[in-house]
């Protein structure tokens, strides 16, 4: 054999520093609240949003009082009696058309504000969220002037005032997947951003202004979990949509027990991300870390659980640990960072607890060595062994970049542990045997299931949860439909 | 009466020493397979890393010491290799800190004035010196009987060649007959063997683009690597698609896998269709991100290119200038 | 003194590019009142022969584009045509004899039917499709696919603009690709329209014009067997039994002619499309 030189420890891995400008942002020092198509004071003080990554103050941001939000509410009853709703769906849909392309073209800004203000790598708001955005705009823009096919029967309705309330995990994102099919049905809309992101959002009514939407069709009140609650509650409101905690979904279901208001909710999940032994394994491999770092694993249909197959389970974990090794750690506006910053000092100690809880029951932890920055908050991907059924950490979501690996020796035996959680959102299958993917597909009880891919979507594809995870979907045909009511309703 | 094959040290070890078709194929069928629709999606990860500043200048220059420079026409003649030595020997004479590229790659019957035109400069790469590959066993059909193809081998190295690039025959692959396939690989490397017991370097070039699917470039990567080739090579660069990120990653994984099993080195080598910078780049971060930074070295990792070189130049141009350059300031070669 | 104007040139479009007839040949084109407006091409059957090839060589990249993109496409020829849209209400009313209101209502109109099927590209599988419960252990699944290339008889003698966008819209949501000959009397919104469409992002080949007579270009087209549909909506004054009869030999699909403008549908779009419908087995063991 030839001689092979060592390395000569250039490390060209270590890739130079490749910062996204941030001098494409033009941020107000304070924002107010986005009501009838201005920005006002609210009146119920304020609050700062920082950069989780080096914790850094970004912006005031108004914190909407109940009289705020009464008046957000009156605004876009006002707006749906007197504007929205006598507008012809080819009109409401040349909005929506208009919205996305205003997201286009100031696509690398919103990107580089959801980055700065979530923490996640600008590689994923630029390539994966903002474009996600517009195309759900576009797609939702086709509908309005075409609810006769929404399966509703001819003449469907609005329902009217819809109260929304997202979460940090996507944010810009999360606000299309709710603005875009209200108004596409006809419904005007009273939006609560979550706490820790809402830039983006206060951007996005920017947009609106330039789209030249009427004033009151959206609405947007920062602000915290009061908020929410409040402009839930809200007699006024005809539809509620929330994506969030299973803990917070409970207690809206609550809330509108009894009332006229329909809901929707989208909640947590702990899905399975399943690899049989046929599976291609390097795609698998590659699915997994998908499955469970993308976005730093605060995804609601994160694959927080791997079954690996237990003939395979050795190097499946050994390849995934190669794997892992090249993932980047670090600042979410350099382009080559593939893990960002934890989007809040609760859900780092919220992750951390339950990562010493899994060592406790006996898991065997494996972290990435990387270099964690002084400031900001950060957590290694991490995967723990040795998990069984029984284990917290395979039965509770966590919600950031903690894997835990069980193994199953049957595909009856993947699916009985698949189906055994409370939460029903999403589930992973890698195979090369397509009778069995169809089958397995059919057994699981989630809601999404991707077969040899993970965390894909698009707004032709409906998306939502089982038992715990929710009821409704989002995108789609489906997704529309839960914002209209047939004729003679 | 089972299909003995011809004897290589690497297949023996793994398969034993009852090295037959049908085992082979057996080894082959049962390897992982590959779902295209994620291989492309990684290859096009990778392909997002922005590499800046001081890793790109590192870059440029590793991209050219690791450049075969490659005249392959009908056309070729002594004074236009003997130009090609001259360009792999001083890429950019306006800059004498360019380094020099690999190696030089031309027809078996070009070898004679490759060597002589390099004269003191024939070496090792690892020294600072220029490789002579050579193509060889009836490139780029390789449709022509095995003696044929193991004289031209012979040639080739008697000649001087450091390096061959044998293609293997893509008829025997897709019919199925693997053992054939295999026994060419196994001669040829034989054909490499000077007198004095050493070896001219093998890559063997699949030609992906007419092996079609990715399962197919999984099964011949590892049929050449225990046949006993030294790189892996893409394509003839005579058929679209050559050289893809896709396929190249899959070949990575490969060698990388193989290098787990056993800790031997094989080199990779994507040819044809990477003409820019830009294109040549993102291989690098995908050999370091899937094998590792060890391979960016020229005994484990070539550019089959032409057109290339001048763009690297260009881009090393406007990093030294701080403006953009143009044609009239690199070298035809 | 006033500035003297610059007549502009009508060819044909094919494959992306405006070539003249490869006859020669032109025909004079007037306003209602009598005026020269311009000299239009006369397309020959080997230019409708070139158009088909034109369409067939566009069939794979159209119809391999995401619904998204084409959506995207389709609405982009609406923004271009909105931005031109003086120039095309000036046209209308000069060849059609219209005040420029009743010309800026066809033009109004045409925009938003381009923009009302650019919104079903990515629909339309939703609502035609379906998963099939059959009785086994079989994932199944139809689809509507794109047939392939459709020639079109524009309508004729009214909505020179609207009446060929009505007719060709639909056809491009699912995929296909297109040969249409335009109103033979008011044939130049027919080719202001392929401007728009060649600075559009609609790949050259999706949408061939051809401006002359439907009398000597249908037989041509209905007979082709290259072409896998034949929409005879503005056809009603020709022979178009006959031109049924011939496209029967290749059993293409056939639309018959409509008096007047056939509007907006749906089925316009599922028209052009085949049912695919493909079983999988099913079985964890």
């Amino acid at each position: 054999m030839k001689d092979i030189q060592p390395t000569d420890g250039r490390g060209f891995l270590e890739y130079a520093p490749a910062p996204e400008s941030t001098a494409i942002l033009h941020l107000k020092d304070s924002y107010g609240l986005f009501i009838d198509g201005e920005f006002r004071d609210g009146s119920g003080g304020s609050f700062s949003t920082i950069s989780p990554a080096t914790e850094k103050k970004i912006a005031e941001i108004a914190i909407a009082s109940e009289a705020d939000v009464d008046l957000a509410v009156a605004a876009a009853r006002r707006a749906y009696t007197k504007t929205w709703s006598k507008l012809s769906g080819a009109d409401r849909g040349k909005y929506l058309f208009r919205i996305a392309r205003l997201v286009q073209e100031r696509a690398r800004e919103l990107a580089v504000a959801e980055s700065l203000d979530n923490g996640k790598p600008i590689k994923e708001s630029r390539d994966v969220d903002v474009p996600l955005v517009a195309a759900w705009f576009f797609y939702y823009a086709g509908w309005a002037d075409k609810l006769d096919h929404a399966g509703l029967g001819a003449n469907p309705r609005a329902l009217g005032v819809a109260a929304q309330v997202i979460p940090w995990n996507f944010p810009l994102l999360m606000l299309a997947w709710k603005i875009a099919p209200a108004l596409a049905a006809g419904n005007t809309v009273v939006l609560k951003p979550a706490e820790t992101t809402p830039l983006s959002a206060l951007l996005f009514a920017e947009i609106l202004q330039q789209a030249d939407l009427p004033p009151g069709v959206v609405n947007i009140v920062t602000g915290a979990g009061e908020t929410g609650a409040t402009l839930v509650r809200h007699p006024d409101v005809d539809k509620v949509a929330f994506t969030g905690s299973t803990g917070v979904g409970r207690e809206i279901a609550k809330a509108v027990a009894g009332t006229h208001k329909k809901v929707t909710l989208e909640l947590g999940g702990k899905a399975a991300n399943i690899v049989f032994d046929d599976a291609p394994i390097d795609q698998a491999v590659e699915g997994i870390v998908n499955g469970i770092f993308f976005n730093q694993g605060h995804v609601c249909c994160a694959g927080s659980r791997l079954l690996v197959q237990e003939n395979i389970h050795d190097e499946v974990v050994d390849r995934l640990k190669q794997r892992l090794s090249t993932l980047r750690l670090g600042d979410p506006l350099d382009k080559n960072t593939d893990i960002g910053a934890i989007n809040s000092r609760e859900q780092l100690e919220r992750i951390r607890t339950l990562s010493d809880i899994g060592e406790q029951e006996g898991a065997e932890r494996w972290s990435v060595p990387c270099e964690i920055p002084e400031n900001g908050f950060w957590f290694a991907p991490t995967i723990f062994t040795g998990v069984t059924t029984s284990s917290r950490i395979a039965r509770e979501e966590i919600f950031g970049p903690v894997l835990s690996v069980l193994t199953f020796r049957t595909p009856a035996e993947a699916i009985a542990k698949a189906n055994n959680t409370p939460y029903g959102l999403s589930a992973g299958i890698w195979s090369d045997k397509g009778s069995k993917i169809l089958a397995v597909a059919d057994q699981l009880r989630a809601g999404v299931i991707w077969a040899n891919t993970f965390n894909r979507f698009d707004p032709a594809s409906p998306f939502g949860g089982y038992k715990e995870s929710g009821y409704g979907r989002e995108g789609g045909r489906h997704g529309l439909a839960a914002y209209l009511k047939g004729a003679s309703a | 009466m089972q299909n003995v094959l011809a004897p290589a040290d690497r297949a023996v070890r793994l398969l034993g020493g009852d090295l037959t078709e049908r085992s082979l194929r057996q080894h082959l069928e049962g390897l992982s397979g590959v779902d295209a629709v994620g291989l492309e999606q990684r290859a096009a990860g990778l392909g997002t890393r922005s590499i800046k500043t001081t890793s790109k200048a590192w870059a440029l220059d590793r991209i050219i010491e690791l450049i075969d420079l490659t005249t392959l026409e009908g056309a070729d003649t002594p004074g236009k290799v003997r130009s090609l030595v001259a360009k792999a020997l001083v890429p950019d004479s306006a800059d004498p800190t360019t380094p020099r590229v690999a190696a030089v790659c031309v027809y078996g019957d070009m070898v004679p004035v490759a060597v002589d035109a390099l004269g003191a400069a024939h070496g090792d790469p690892d020294d600072g010196l220029v490789s002579v590959a050579a193509v060889a066993t009836a490139f780029p059909s390789g449709r022509a009987s095995l003696p044929v193809k193991i004289t031209d081998t012979r040639d080739a190295v008697a000649a001087g060649a450091d390096e061959i690039d044998m293609v293997i025959d893509r008829g025997a692959f897709l019919a199925g007959n693997y053992g054939t396939v295999f026994e060419q690989i196994v001669a040829v490397k034989e054909a490499c063997r000077r007198d004095d017991g050493s070896y001219a370097s093998l890559k063997v070039i699949l030609e992906t683009g007419e092996l079609n699917t990715y399962d197919n470039v999984r099964r011949a990567s590892w049929l050449s690597i225990l046949a006993g080739g030294d790189f892996i090579k893409t394509s003839t660069g005579k058929v679209s698609p050559a050289a893809t990120l896709p396929v190249t990653l899959l070949m990575l994984e490969a060698v990388r896998d193989w290098h787990r099993l056993t800790g031997e080195y094989v080199g990779v080598k994507p040819a044809g269709g990477i003409r820019t910078s830009k294109d040549a780049i993102k291989y690098l971060v995908t050999v370091a991100e899937t094998v590792g930074e060890q391979w960016l070295q020229p005994h484990l990792f070539r550019f089959g290119a032409s057109s290339l070189l001048n763009d690297v130049l260009l881009q090393r141009q406007k990093l030294r200038t701080g403006h953009y350059s143009g044609p009239d300031y690199v070298t035809i070669d | 003194m006033s500035r003297l104007a610059i007549p502009k040139t009508y060819k044909l479009y094919i494959g992306g590019k405006f070539p003249r007839s490869e006859s020669g040949r032109s025909y004079e084109v007037t306003a209602a009142d009598g005026a020269f407006l311009a000299n239009a091409s006369l397309a020959s059957r080997k230019d409708a022969r070139d158009a088909v090839v034109a369409a067939r060589a566009a069939v794979s990249g159209w119809a391999g584009a995401t619904a998204y993109n084409r959506g995207q496409v389709l609405y982009r020829v609406a923004e271009v045509l909105e931005g031109r849209r003086a120039q095309f209400v000036e046209e209308i009313a000069a060849s059609e004899g219209v005040t420029a209101a009743v010309a800026a209502r066809q033009v109004d109109e045409a925009i938003d039917t381009w923009v009302w099927y650019a919104g079903w590209a990515d629909k339309f599988v939703q609502v035609a499709g379906s998963g099939n419960p059959v009785a086994g252990p079989y994932f199944n699944l139809s689809v509507p696919e794109p047939t392939g290339v459709v020639a079109i008889v524009a309508p004729q003698g009214e909505g020179s603009l609207l009446g060929l966008v009505q007719a060709v819209a639909p056809a491009l949501v699912a995929g296909n690709t297109v040969v249409v000959v335009a109103d033979e009397r008011h044939p130049l919104s027919a080719i202001s329209l392929a401007e728009v469409l060649a600075t559009s992002d609609l790949p050259g080949g999706v949408v061939n014009v051809l401006t002359g007579s439907p009398a000597e270009i249908a037989p041509w087209l209905a007979s082709h067997a290259d072409v896998n549909a034949l929409d005879l909506l503005g056809a009603g004054a020709l022979e178009w039994v006959d031109l049924e009869i011939a496209a029967a030999d290749t059993l293409k699909r056939v639309l018959r002619p409509e008096p007047g403008l056939p509007g907006r549908a749906l089925d316009r779009i599922l028209a052009f499309t085949e049912t695919k419908t493909v079983w999988h087995t099913k079985s964890t063991i």
